[in-house]
């Protein structure tokens, strides 16, 4: 029986258990890799220009299709424009915006969340009244004022997602830190004479990151489909640019006679907006210790 | 042998936050009355009492968690009754508490090798990870537990993480909320086997809440009796037992119930 | 099976490690209080984890039967399985500040059960939990409804979940040491409240806990736990009488009697140990050739 201290054999069963990797994680988590690759190396991976127009080739359809060309892997649309292509190009736009979006957000809000649920007094009283106002808007009047004034563009998409949405992350996040903050944990940190900021940062911020994840990852998701509907009604940044909000207002519009145009940019913005809420429950799953 | 702590005509009031006004601030409710008592030196005091009739409380006072309303306390000669976080931290060192909810007291998302040894690097201790494996041999867990999260040890596997926290600062006193409870009665005799240790060789002064008057008795030299906020008797252990003065403490020792299905609850009190 | 609560042969695995509760059988007839006492991380919550299928998700059942009111528990699907327990058992919690929300009031979360699952209009369950607290001697039990679970003491968090554990008068009722943060005279008011329930309602009882002088008290017979095997099972009066096991004569001999400054308080000795983890051992090695996957 193995036992480190002589006089105790207490059983240390865990130390034999091994982690099992989620599909969740798996899934979500490989195709946003993909994602990914696919965007940053579009200049090099994509088969065409995602600009260039041949009337020739327009209406292609997909592979396996009768009348498919090859290189053109998932057809073209009226305009003779590959769409994989596109989609590759739109995907930079859509991960931009979810990455750098995202995170400003998250950042923002968890930060007020935090330091209003932990040091309470003045300091929650004035986010919370913030966070009170701001909520006040209706969000989709917010955005498209913001963007009225700024103009359209991809830097108007990402401040309004920000301006719009860092409440929830603040207000998720104080009750979260507040409830931490009762604690013991918290006070055994103050007898042991760990300074206010130290305690937040090395006791509640990690009881608290698991939920920053969840949000942070849902964010993003939420980004994405954002971004494309802004394209959708032109809003987001010039037209001639791949964006996937573009393409699918476009594929609408020729949807029978190429269901392609229209299909494929909407299912990968589906699989992205679904991989990203999954990541985040994955990588709960796989990396927070509490939870199993 | 002299005072640790000295503490006279202490009042304790927290915010009621059950009957906060929705503007305003809320109105206090008085939790302890008017305490006045001194711990010595190398003493072991037990603390017992009602439930919800302030020792926790009193506690938290002792390790200046909470700040009395009125009154005063000194620890060593030193007022701490008001001090500030920051005048209080190089004095947080030599006194300690060890938390009545073992679970809550631990961060659930750190090791228990991270918890003991957090606030040791804090003060700036040498050869930690030494420390924390004595910490962990001294109360009887196998070193292996440091990898382990707290929701993965039995209630009295996490009070003796709490216990280990606690003596592997090496403090001058202990304030020890109901530690033993969830032990079974072998562990239990360790870790009070480990305390009287501490106490002999180290000098370590001890407060000890505790409902178990037998503990009470086999280890306090002195008991303090607390009852609504208030002290009812506070005498050497020996003198308390053989002849309860204030009521509430007779009525406290008519409802032990002794190990032995034969006699009668509440019949064997003097 | 005709104990209410049958535990047959039960073996619980950390998912890919050794087991942490070894063939454990155990009874509990309808109206009976069977007293569950050991080590500390012997597997005395685990058991009622297991009963109330609320195991972490790292362990396992690995053999063995749970017949709970003459259904056995691990042949049910998970839904009907939860439904069953919810409608029969409840558990009074080890650890009463992390079974309670700490960012929600106490009251509802009292009466959430009532509400949830049982049906009962708000009203009606508000009035049955301020009945139930003031039952456990509660004072002020108005004021505990509207706090949060930090502004109360330990020994009031453990009577709120009594209280709560209580409200649906369940049939059996898993207490994982009920009373560690109560005084004496409230642990006297509440083990007599929790006879007189079982009285009326006939509620089988599993208490778990360290206190032999409670047990003496309470339970009608008792079982000894030491490393996930039950050494020892036997009536209360014979078990303190004539323990059979070397290691609960141990644990008798470490209790401490106020009464006797000298009695108790020492571990169990380490020839005790030896012996208790040898037969530990052996049932293991026997477990592995005899029932070890046999399918
Ligand atoms: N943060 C708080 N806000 C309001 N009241 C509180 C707060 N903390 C404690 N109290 C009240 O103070 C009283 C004393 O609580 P304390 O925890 O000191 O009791 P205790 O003697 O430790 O009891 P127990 O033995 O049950 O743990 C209780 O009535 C409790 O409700
Ligand atoms: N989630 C988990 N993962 C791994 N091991 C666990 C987990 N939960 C409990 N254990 C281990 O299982 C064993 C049995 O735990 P259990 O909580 O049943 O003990 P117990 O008999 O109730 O002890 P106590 O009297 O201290 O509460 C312990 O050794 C513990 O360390
Ligand atoms: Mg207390
Ligand atoms: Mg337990």
């Amino acid at each position: 029986m193995p036992s480190s201290t002589p006089g105790f054999a207490m059983l240390d069963a865990r130390a034999m258990v091994k982690r099992r990797l989620g599909l969740r994680l798996w899934l979500s988590g490989g195709w946003l890799v993909v994602l990914v690759v696919a965007a940053t190396f579009a200049p090099w991976l994509a088969p065409h220009n995602p600009l260039e127009q041949d009337l020739f080739t327009s209406r292609l359809p997909p592979f396996w299709m009768a009348g498919a060309e090859p290189g053109y892997w998932l057809g073209t649309d009226s305009l003779g424009r590959d769409v994989l292509s596109r989609i590759m190009y739109g995907a930079r736009i859509a991960l931009v915006v979810a990455l750098i979006a995202g995170t400003a957000t998250a950042l923002i809000g968890a930060t007020l969340g935090l330091i209003a649920g932990y040091f309470r007094g003045w300091a929650d009283l004035v986010i919370s009244r913030l966070v009170d106002i701001w909520m006040a808007f209706p969000p989709v009047l917010f955005a498209i004022l913001l963007i009225a004034v700024m103009g359209p563009g991809l830097v108007s998409v990402i401040v309004a997602i920000i301006v719009i949405d860092w409440t929830r992350f603040a207000r998720v996040v104080r009750a979260e830190a507040m409830a931490q903050g009762a604690m013991d944990y918290v006070a055994s940190a103050q007898v042991a004479g760990q300074k206010r900021l130290g305690t937040m940062l090395t006791e509640i911020l990690p009881n608290v990151l698991p939920t920053i994840v969840v949000l942070l990852t849902l964010e993003m998701g939420i980004a994405v489909i954002v971004e494309a509907i802004l394209s959708f009604v032109n809003l987001s940044i010039s037209t001639d640019f791949p964006t996937w909000g573009g393409m699918i207002a476009e594929g609408r519009t020729s949807v029978h006679q190429a269901w392609w145009v229209l299909v494929f940019p909407l299912a990968t913005l589906f699989l992205t907006v679904l991989s990203f809420s999954q990541l985040g429950e994955g990588l709960k799953d796989r990396f927070d210790p509490v939870l199993r | 042998m002299t005072d640790l702590y000295t503490v006279t005509d202490m009042h304790l009031s927290l915010a009621d936050m059950v009957n906060k006004p929705l503007f305003g601030s809320a109105p206090r409710i008085d939790i302890l009355h008017g305490l006045s008592f001194s711990i010595k030196r190398g003493e072991v005091l037990g603390i017992v009492g009602g439930s919800g009739s302030g020792k926790s409380t009193l506690g938290r006072v002792l390790v200046r968690l909470l700040e009395p309303s009125r009154g005063q306390v000194l620890f060593d000669g030193q007022d701490i009754t008001h001090l500030n976080e920051d005048a209080l931290r190089p004095l947080r060192r030599r006194f300690q508490m060890i938390f009545q909810d073992p679970m809550s007291s631990l961060n659930p998302r750190r090791t228990v090798g991270s918890i003991i040894a957090a606030p040791l690097k804090l003060h700036g201790f040498d050869r930690i990870s030494v420390r924390v494996d004595q910490a962990l041999d001294h109360v009887g867990l196998p070193r292996s537990f440091r990898t382990r999260y707290p929701h993965e040890l039995s209630g009295g596997q996490r009070q003796r993480v709490g216990i280990a926290r606690a003596i592997a600062m090496e403090p001058e006193f202990i304030l020890a909320d109901e530690i033993v409870s969830g032990l079974d009665v072998s562990s239990q005799a360790q870790v009070l086997k480990l305390l009287a240790d501490l106490v002999a060789d180290l000098g370590l002064t001890l407060a000890f809440i505790s409902h178990d008057l037998s503990v009470i008795r086999r280890l306090c030299g002195t008991v303090m009796v607390l009852y609504q906020g208030r002290i009812v008797e506070h005498r050497a252990s020996d003198a308390l037992f053989a002849a309860p003065e204030a009521a509430y403490t007779r009525e406290l020792l008519g409802a032990i119930p002794l190990p032995d299905p034969d006699q009668p609850w509440g019949a064997q009190a003097g | 099976m005709s104990a209410f609560l049958s535990i047959r042969n039960l073996s619980l695995v950390l998912k890919g490690g050794p087991r942490l509760l070894r063939s454990v059988s155990l009874d509990v007839e309808a109206g009976e209080v069977r007293g569950l006492v050991g080590e500390s991380g012997a597997g005395k919550s685990m058991i009622g984890k297991a009963v109330l299928g609320i195991l972490p998700r790292s362990v396992e059942v690995v053999e063995g039967e749970i017949w709970l009111d003459e259904v056995d528990l691990l042949k049910l699907r998970p839904s009907e399985r939860r439904r069953k327990i919810g409608a029969t058992a409840a558990l009074i919690p080890q650890d009463p500040l992390t079974a309670l929300n700490p960012s929600r009031r106490v009251g509802p979360q009292v009466t959430d059960r009532l509400v949830d699952i049982l049906g009962w209009k708000r009203a009606d369950a508000q009035a049955r939990a301020l009945e139930l607290l003031a039952e456990v001697h509660i004072p002020d039990p108005a004021r505990v409804m509207r706090s949060y679970p930090h502004e109360l003491s330990g020994g009031m968090r453990q009577r709120v979940l009594i209280a709560s554990a209580f409200a649906a008068e369940p049939k059996l009722i898993v207490a994982d040491e009920p009373t560690t943060a109560l005084d004496v005279t409230v642990q006297k008011q509440i083990l007599h409240l929790i006879a007189r329930m079982q009285a009326r309602h006939g509620t089988a009882l599993l208490f778990v806990t360290h206190d032999l002088g409670v047990v003496s008290k309470v339970c009608g017979s008792l079982a000894v736990l030491y490393g996930g095997l039950v050494v020892e099972q036997s009536p209360v009066r014979d078990f303190f009488r004539q323990p059979a096991h070397a290691y609960s004569r141990a644990l008798l001999a470490a209790t401490p009697k106020y009464t006797d400054p000298m009695a108790g308080l020492n571990p169990v000795p380490e020839a005790v140990i030896t012996a208790v983890q040898a037969e530990v051992a052996q049932a293991d090695a026997s477990w592995r050739n005899g029932g070890w996957r046999h399918d």
